[in-house]
């Protein structure tokens, strides 16, 4: 699109936001501001996000954007379009295929390599704002390590439900240090955040805050000894693809209540689809 | 009910602590040291600085001049690492107004417990069984474990703001009028609570009050203030029965008697 800058954000921008991505990468957690834009969708649509991947891509890359695992939703659609019309680069559904990965609450199934960026679209980057809802008082808790206060909070849950009921943004802590909100993506993901070759970047448009996972980085989500983490998944397999081990969605399929569960990953569900299809 | 003399050294050593408001002064030059196992109570009027020394003690805010020693080490140089790590671990503060002490969207167990998690505690059974033990401690029936604060009396917040202190074993507790807006009967139980339990677990207390029959209750020693002064110090029963200074005489006459 002619009149807008490659991927709609001016250089100096994306500067800006390239020297708050290098130092995040190189505090594993650590929220580092930013003077987030205003971008041309409302915020809670991945202003952050796409801020992240505009500073991210080249011409040669190849985006994929997902939303809860789909990339046929309106926000994924919209997002992936806004970037094939500004930056005209190739999209693809393919996890194997893309440089470039945005997601709104999931992490693909299929494993990330090496040489990808997966960038998450962050709501409140703050895991311990609930509980404590001064800024300045968190960022010190941050700075002294001072984090009894997220143990509280899981220790509530299993008061009141018998187990740890926070079934997504789920806190980490990463390289034994930060606490962090790996962003509303289901406990299930969880485990892929630990050493994953591929690079994670966080944005929070609204909440001007970019942090970042290195490759490999331990991330280890926050548990007690008497109630280990549990990566949760509804107990039945996926109706289209028959797959066992992918995340499900719950799709009530008429007014009686009927439930249809299949995969959240769109393209890891159709790919597992497509070959018994050609068998057939 | 004098103070115990078997451990030599005094625990916390003030000298000289200062704190200003801009002209005003907050208090100034107080020095005393603190024994183990001993309670020193704070007596003076509104406005004579109790609250001010009770705070610039327990490192809510920094005083201007003088010197605090915790086991001969000095409490004012100490980075805030170690300052917070010493306020939730060796040393506890009960506020007056248990709202400003409790965490009041969590349950009662998650509030007892949370010291114990800021150490370090990851066993959830652990804690709750301390939790529980605490609860028994301060007399709330074991099931409001999972009951919210603001669902209990004023009261038993006061009595869980105790337990939530105490729960780490603290050897210093500091206590902001403790018994403020509490009525009689219950003021009555909750400093019979505390003195058992100042006994038992042979704490070190200083306790801020107005009221000079929690100070009779309570103190070993007495320190009186006025004007961010202390103008009279001494064993308790020796300071209400014998007062020197003419403030003290007029405070302790003031006292209604039923």
């Amino acid at each position: 699109m002619s009149g807008y800058n490659f991927a709609y954000l001016d250089e100096q921008t994306k500067r800006m936001l390239r020297r708050a991505l290098l130092k995040a990468l190189a505090i594993p957690g650590y929220q580092v501001p930013f003077a987030s834009r205003e971008m041309p969708m409302p915020y809670g649509w991945g202003t952050g996000g796409v801020q992240v991947t505009a500073a991210c891509l080249t011409p040669q890359d190849r985006l994929k954007v997902i939303d809860q695992g789909a990339d046929d939703t309106t926000n994924a659609v919209s997002i992936r379009r806004f970037f094939e019309r500004t930056a005209g680069v190739a999209t693809t559904t393919s996890t194997a295929e893309a440089t470039v990965i945005q997601t709104r609450h999931r992490i693909p199934e299929q494993p990330l390599q090496e040489g990808q960026i997966l960038v998450y679209q962050v709501p409140i980057p703050e895991p311990l704002r609930f509980l404590e809802p001064r800024e300045t008082e968190t960022r010190r808790m941050h700075e002294l390590e001072d984090y009894g206060l997220m143990h509280v909070k899981l220790y509530e849950d299993i008061a009141r439900h018998g187990e740890i009921a926070t079934a997504y943004a789920y806190p980490v802590k990463v390289g034994g240090r930060y606490v962090m909100d790996p962003s509303p993506i289901p406990k299930f993901d969880n485990p892929k955040l630990n050493g994953n070759p591929a690079i994670q970047l966080f944005g929070a448009g609204r909440e001007c805050r970019i942090y970042a996972l290195p490759p490999y980085t331990e991330v280890v989500p926050l548990d007690f000894e008497d109630h280990p983490f549990r990566p949760g998944r509804a107990d039945h397999s996926c109706a289209l693809c028959g797959a066992q081990e992918s995340y499900l969605d719950e799709l009530i399929t008429d007014d009686r209540g009927t439930r249809l569960y299949c995969c959240s990953d769109t393209d890891f569900c159709a790919s597992r689809q497509a070959p018994s299809a050609t068998e057939a | 009910m004098a103070a115990p003399t078997d451990n030599s050294a005094p625990l916390l050593q003030v000298s000289g602590l200062t704190k200003l408001y801009g002209p005003r002064t907050g208090c100034a030059g107080v020095s005393f040291d603190l024994y183990r196992g001993e309670v020193l109570g704070i007596v003076g009027e509104s406005g004579s600085g109790k609250s001010t020394l009770l705070s610039s003690l327990a490192g809510q805010q920094r005083p201007d001049r003088g010197s605090i020693l915790w086991q001969g080490q000095d409490v004012l140089s100490l980075p805030e690492t170690g300052r917070r790590r010493l306020m939730r671990s060796d040393w506890a503060y009960v506020h007056q107004n248990p709202r400003d002490g409790l965490r009041m969207g969590v349950s009662a167990g998650a509030n007892i417990g949370e010291r114990l998690m800021a150490l370090g505690a990851r066993h959830y059974g652990g804690i709750r069984a301390s939790a529980l033990d605490w609860l028994a401690r301060v007399e709330i029936d074991a099931a409001r474990i999972d009951d919210r604060p603001s669902a209990f009396s004023g009261g038993m917040q006061q009595r869980l703001q105790i337990a939530r202190n105490l729960v780490t074993g603290p050897k210093l507790v500091f206590m902001d009028e403790p018994t403020g807006g509490l009525d009689v009967s219950v003021q009555a139980r909750l400093l019979d609570l505390l003195r058992g339990l100042v006994r038992d677990l042979g704490l070190s207390v200083i306790i801020v009050t107005h009221d000079l029959a929690v100070a009779r209750l309570l103190a070993d020693r007495l320190m009186v203030m006025k004007d961010g002064r202390v103008v009279e110090e001494g064993l308790t029963d020796q300071v209400l029965d014998d007062p020197q200074h003419a403030y003290t005489q007029l405070l302790v006459s003031s006292v209604l008697q039923v």
